[in-house]
This record gives C-alpha cells, sequence and structure tokens, in this order.
C-alpha cells in the first residue's frame, strides 16, 4: 500500500517537470534568496520586539521569543506617544497645506505658463534637491525671531514650504495630461481662472492628490534633521524620539524595535494599501519618472 | 491658453507670486545668508557679545581642509567619496538585478516588488535603529555562522577602526591631479579614435602641461598642514555598514526606476532582435541594456545626491561622535548646534550645496531641455 502512493503523488509533479526548465529555477531562487535578505530586519523587529527585556540576551538575538509578552510595546507606546501624537498633528496639516499650494502651483504651471515660468520653474525645482544644512543657519534664526522655534507650528511652515518644488512638479505634470481643449470649452461658456479649477480640474484631481499627499506624508513623516533642529522637548516629532530612545544610555533593545515598529507603522500601512500611487510618487521625484 | 496679459493670466500669476516668494526667501536668499555666514568668524561668543561678526573671507574653509583642528571635516570628505561610489554601485548591481529577474514573467511579481520597496517608504532612523542591533558585532551578524556550527565573524562592522587604502592628506591634490591626468588622456585618446583631431590636440596639449605640473609643480604640500607629519586617511572599513543599510533602502527604488524602463521596451522590439538572430543574453545586450543607459544615469545622479547628503541614517546609526563613518551633513550639524560654531557650519554647508549643485544642475538642465522638446 505504501508504495502506490508516492507513484500517485510523482505523476502530476512528472507531467510539470518539464515547464520547470533550469534557468526558472535560477530565476526564482535569487528572487527568494534577495527577499529574505530584505526581510532579515523585518524579523528581528518582530522577534526583538515581542521578547521581554530578559529573553534579550545576545546569544539567542535570533531566536524566536520562548514567550510571546507585549511588555516591550506596552513600554514603547509609553516613551513615543507624545511623539506619535506630535508627528500626527505636524504631518496631517503640513500635508494637506502643500497638497492644496502644489495643486494651485501646477495649475498655473502648467495651463497659464507665461513669460518667464520656464526660468522661475526650474529655479523652484532646485529647492528640492539642496542640502538643507544650507539654509539651516537662517532658518533657525528668521524662526526665533518669528516665535515659531522649537513648536510644532514653526515646522508645519518648514514642511510646507520646502515641499512646494515637489507637488507643484507632481501637479504640473499631473495637469500637463489634462488635455487644454477642456479649459477652452470652459472658457467659452465664459468661466474664469477660478471657475475652470473649481469645476473642471479638481473633479479630475483625485489620483493627483493621492500621490501627492502619500508622498508628503510619508516624506514629513520620516523626516529627522528639521525635526531635531527646529523642535525643543516635547514638540519633537516621532522619529527624533524614537533616535533619543536609541541613544539612551541603557540599551534595551527589544523596546527599542518595537519603537522602530511604531514609527514605521503609519508609512508602511500606506504603502501596503497605496503602493501604486506610492511608487509613482518615487518615480515622480527623479523629474520624468 | 491664449497668450498676452488677460486678467485671468494675471489672476493666475497672483496665485503663484506666493510660493515664489517663499522659495526666493527660504531656498535662495537663506543660501546667501548662510553663504555670508561662511565668510565670517559668527559663532555664540560673539553672538552673546552682541558685536557684529567679523568678516574673515575665507578662512573657514581655508581651515576645514588645512587647519590642524579639521581633521574630522577631511575625514568626512574621505568618507563621502568612497561611501557614494559603493552606495552607487551596490544600488545599481541590486536595483538592476531585481529589475531584470522580475522581468522574467514572474508567478507572485507584486508580492517580491512589495518586499524589495518597502524600505522606501520607512524612515531612515527606523532603518538605523534596525541595523545597528544587526550589526551589533558581539551578536547580530557575526553570531549567524554559528547557527551552523561555525565559528563566530569577528568583523566589527560599524565600530571597526580597520582602514584600507591608506593615504596622506598632503597627497590628495596629487592625486587629484593624477585622476584628472588620466580622465584627459582617455579623453584625448576617445577624441583621436573618433578623428577630431582639433579636439584631441587641445586635450594632448592639457594632458602634458598637466604631467609638466604634477612633474615640476608642487601639488604635493599643503599650506597649513605640516609636510612632515603626513595626516593618513583611506576607506574607513566601517562604512561597509553604512553602505549596506542604505543600500537596503535604497535598491528597490532603483529597482522601480529600471522597472518602469524595461515595461517601456515594447515586445515587439525584443521580438525584433530575436528575429535578428539575437539569443536572449543578446537581447539584453543589443536592447535592453542601451535603452536603460538614460535611468541609469538619472539614478546615480538621484542616489549620488542622497549619499553627499546623508545625514539620519549615519546619525543613528554612529550617534554622531563615530568619526569612522561621519559625513559632512553630521559635522555640519554638531559644529553649528552643538560647538556653535556658526561660521565653520556654514562653510561645511556651503561645501555641501556645491557638491550637491555640481552634480543637480546639469541634470535638471538636461532633464527640462528635453521636456521642452516635446
Amino acid at each position: 500500500m505504501n508504495t502506490t502512493y508516492p507513484s500517485q503523488a510523482s505523476a502530476p509533479a512528472g507531467q510539470s517537470a518539464p515547464r520547470l526548465r533550469p534557468s526558472r529555477v535560477v530565476v526564482y531562487g535569487a528572487l527568494i534568496i534577495a527577499a529574505i535578505f530584505f526581510l532579515i530586519p523585518v524579523y528581528m523587529v518582530l522577534v526583538t520586539s515581542f521578547k521581554s527585556i530578559d529573553q534579550v540576551s545576545i546569544s539567542t538575538m535570533w531566536n524566536l521569543p520562548t514567550a510571546f509578552t507585549l511588555e516591550s510595546f506596552s513600554r514603547a507606546i509609553n516613551r513615543l506617544l507624545p511623539n506619535f501624537i506630535n508627528s500626527v498633528l505636524l504631518v496631517v496639516p503640513a500635508t494637506a497645506l502643500s497638497a492644496m499650494l502644489g495643486s494651485i502651483n501646477g495649475y498655473v504651471l502648467s495651463k497659464w505658463t507665461f513669460r518667464g515660468a520656464n526660468v522661475i520653474f526650474p529655479l523652484m525645482l532646485f529647492g528640492m534637491f539642496i542640502p538643507y544644512q544650507a539654509i539651516l543657519i537662517p532658518l533657525v534664526q528668521f524662526l526665533q525671531s518669528a516665535g515659531l522655534y522649537g513648536g510644532i507650528p514653526g515646522l508645519i511652515l518648514v514642511h510646507v514650504v520646502y515641499g512646494i518644488p515637489i507637488t507643484t512638479l507632481i501637479f504640473r505634470n499631473y495637469y500637463a495630461e489634462v488635455p487644454t481643449e477642456m479649459l477652452e470649452a470652459g472658457r467659452v461658456d465664459g468661466a474664469g481662472f477660478f471657475r475652470l479649477y473649481w469645476d473642471i480640474l479638481l473633479p479630475l484631481s483625485l489620483p493627483g492628490f493621492v500621490v501627492v499627499i502619500i508622498w508628503q506624508f510619508t516624506q514629513i513623516w520620516n523626516e529627522f534633521l528639521f525635526g531635531v533642529t527646529l523642535t525643543g522637548t516635547g514638540q519633537q516629532p516621532i522619529t527624533v524620539a524614537l533616535q533619543n530612545l536609541a541613544g539612551s544610555q541603557i540599551v534595551e533593545w527589544n523596546v527599542q524595535m518595537a519603537g522602530a515598529l511604531m514609527t514605521a507603522l503609519p508609512t508602511l500601512a500606506v504603502y501596503i494599501l497605496l503602493g501604486r500611487y506610492f511608487i509613482r510618487g518615487l518615480l515622480a521625484g527623479s523629474i520624468k519618472g | 491658453m491664449d497668450s498676452g496679459l488677460t486678467r485671468d493670466r494675471l489672476i493666475a500669476i497672483l496665485m503663484l507670486l506666493p510660493s515664489i516668494i517663499l522659495v526666493a526667501i527660504f531656498v535662495y536668499g537663506f543660501i546667501a545668508w548662510t553663504g555670508y555666514t561662511s565668510l565670517t568668524d559668527s559663532n555664540a561668543l560673539q553672538q552673546l557679545s552682541g558685536l557684529p561678526a567679523q568678516f574673515i573671507g575665507l578662512k573657514n574653509y581655508n581651515d576645514l581642509f588645512t587647519g590642524g583642528l579639521n581633521l574630522r571635516f577631511r575625514m568626512d570628505m574621505v568618507n563621502t567619496v568612497f561611501f557614494t561610489i559603493m552606495f552607487i554601485l551596490v544600488c545599481l548591481a541590486v536595483g538592476m538585478g531585481l529589475a531584470i529577474l522580475l522581468d522574467q514573467k514572474i508567478k507572485g511579481e507584486a508580492v517580491f516588488r512589495t518586499i524589495f520597496l518597502f524600505p522606501m517608504a520607512l524612515s531612515f532612523v527606523v532603518t538605523g535603529v534596525v541595523w545597528k542591533w544587526l550589526f551589533n558585532p558581539t551578536s547580530g551578524f557575526n553570531v549567524l555562522p554559528t547557527i551552523i556550527g561555525l565559528p563566530a565573524g569577528g568583523f566589527r562592522w560599524f565600530i571597526s577602526e580597520e582602514r584600507w587604502w591608506p593615504f596622506a592628506w598632503q597627497d590628495v591634490p596629487l592625486i587629484l591631479s593624477i585622476i584628472f591626468l588620466g580622465i584627459v588622456i582617455f579623453a584625448a585618446l576617445w577624441y583621436w579614435s573618433k578623428r577630431r583631431s582639433q579636439a584631441a590636440a587641445l586635450l594632448t596639449a592639457l594632458a602634458l602641461l598637466l604631467l609638466a605640473w604634477i612633474t615640476f609643480g608642487s601639488p604635493r604640500s599643503l599650506s597649513g598642514l605640516n609636510p612632515e607629519r603626513p595626516e593618513q586617511h583611506g576607506f574607513n572599513v566601517a562604512l561597509i555598514a553604512v553602505v549596506i543599510a542604505a543600500g537596503w533602502q535604497m535598491s528597490g527604488y532603483t529597482m522601480a526606476m529600471y522597472l518602469a524602463g524595461l515595461r517601456g521596451i515594447s515586445e515587439e522590439l525584443r521580438e525584433a532582435a530575436r528575429v535578428d538572430g539575437c539569443n536572449e543574453l543578446g537581447v539584453y545586450r543589443h536592447v535592453v541594456f542601451p535603452l536603460l543607459a538614460p535611468i541609469t544615469l538619472s539614478a546615480m545622479i538621484i542616489l549620488g545626491h542622497i549619499s553627499l547628503k546623508i545625514f539620519d541614517l549615519v546619525y543613528t546609526i554612529g550617534g554622531g561622535d563615530n568619526l569612522y563613518i561621519d559625513m559632512p551633513g553630521i559635522n555640519m550639524f554638531f559644529t553649528t548646534f552643538r560647538s556653535n560654531q556658526f561660521g565653520q557650519g556654514a562653510a561645511i554647508a556651503m561645501l555641501m550645496l556645491i557638491m550637491v549643485a555640481v552634480v543637480i544642475i546639469p541634470y535638471l538642465a538636461s532633464q527640462l531641455r528635453s521636456e521642452t522638446k516635446l
């Protein structure tokens, strides 16, 4: 009886065998090895963050936790929740404002081009490539004199301003695809600048807004340099708080990993749910994509 | 739409105006301000005393390159060069490899793509925290071999103090001139082979001049640094850890760029090459790679400007005081906001800006020119 099973089982395998050419094995093998490498940090975050502090020993770093515990998450939430809220309070208005500004700018630069626009636009775009260190000293002094230094409102202003180039670029390229004839038709009916925008362009803008909102949300959430230089204690966004946690004297690796997961979760969720739009924003960052 | 200054066009310009003014002030105005600060001795004491900062010309820049106290900046420059080269090579190789693999009509392609690209959604701070744990010399990757019974690895990753390819800072002008000479000779030979003798003759003359300068001139010593005591630099092996972490984060981006390019190559074009007698490798050599060349250039520039600016990843991994992986962006931050040497910090910032501008401005110009042609 035992002998019949293998022969039955091997029959379908034998039929499909010719399809599995050696080169396919190599291709899939390489992809799987690459995927494992990319997932190593994920594995490490998960196994470490579900361990309790006395389980986190160096010799068993790669092992699965012997007992699952949420202790490190509750500690990470304790430490990082205020900063998580700061980041939300920062990201939501900053993203909304940049998206609106970018939409208007893109509309002007794609449908109402004027003499000099082809000089202004590249000058604007350069602003998204500069190392922000080059504007940081005056920025601090400006925010100090404006009374905005150290808090979230100042950080919102900074992210909106330095978000202008990329949001304008994405909307300009997006609106360039909308046939100008549609707007011309509206103009014949007597619609002006705002009516054309409101009635014709805006209803078509949803995908553009999704790309820009995802992009700005991710960028601002993940940002560190402005956060660490422009905010004081208690006002810091989560990336700064996570770095402080990692730099503290007592190294609680399980709490750090839970904190890393907590910091990563919002942008990761956006990426997994809306990956298509995320990639579009990513490629727009290389100008033409 | 119609040209001429109609009322609507005026409204359009007025709507754009706030953004133009903001960028003009926050980008260009502030850069000019930083540029001016870099020419002064502005620092905390001077600001407290209420006196205006002294204008000291290029002294800050001079100090950075040759001052006895600025070894850190010179380590940063060496690190930046090595890091940028390795980071670009890793991302291009991994990115292109993954893109080609995914282009083979893979089952579950979307899953693989998601896995390779998800690090892009993370903050460099998250990446830094996690990889720091993985690179822990007494745990992390070093203990992996013990799982299959091998001895543990001894590489100290980001805290390694090992240094390869040593050279003295005093020799940097000499090294740079020799590299430049090599490029000029190569270009001259290329023009000779293309029978463009005028350009070739010009380049040959330049090469001879350079050679004469290298042999008889004095690019050997830098004023300010004692020629008797060579300042040792080299490739700091600790950077390998940063390259791996940064490559892990950014290779997926390169892959996405290549994949977009590969998807733009029509099946007919590949089929035509096959009809002409190309095998699959030939199709890649003669059709795919030439069409991907412009993407490679774009990717190199995007990756290059990221690595020249890199800050958060290294700050998180190294904590800001590990000079073996230090970068100009971190040095600027500490010089300015911890040591309160604003003039010096501004000079580092301006040098970073210049490095990025050299890479980005030609790229922007070419991108926008090719756009207007369409």
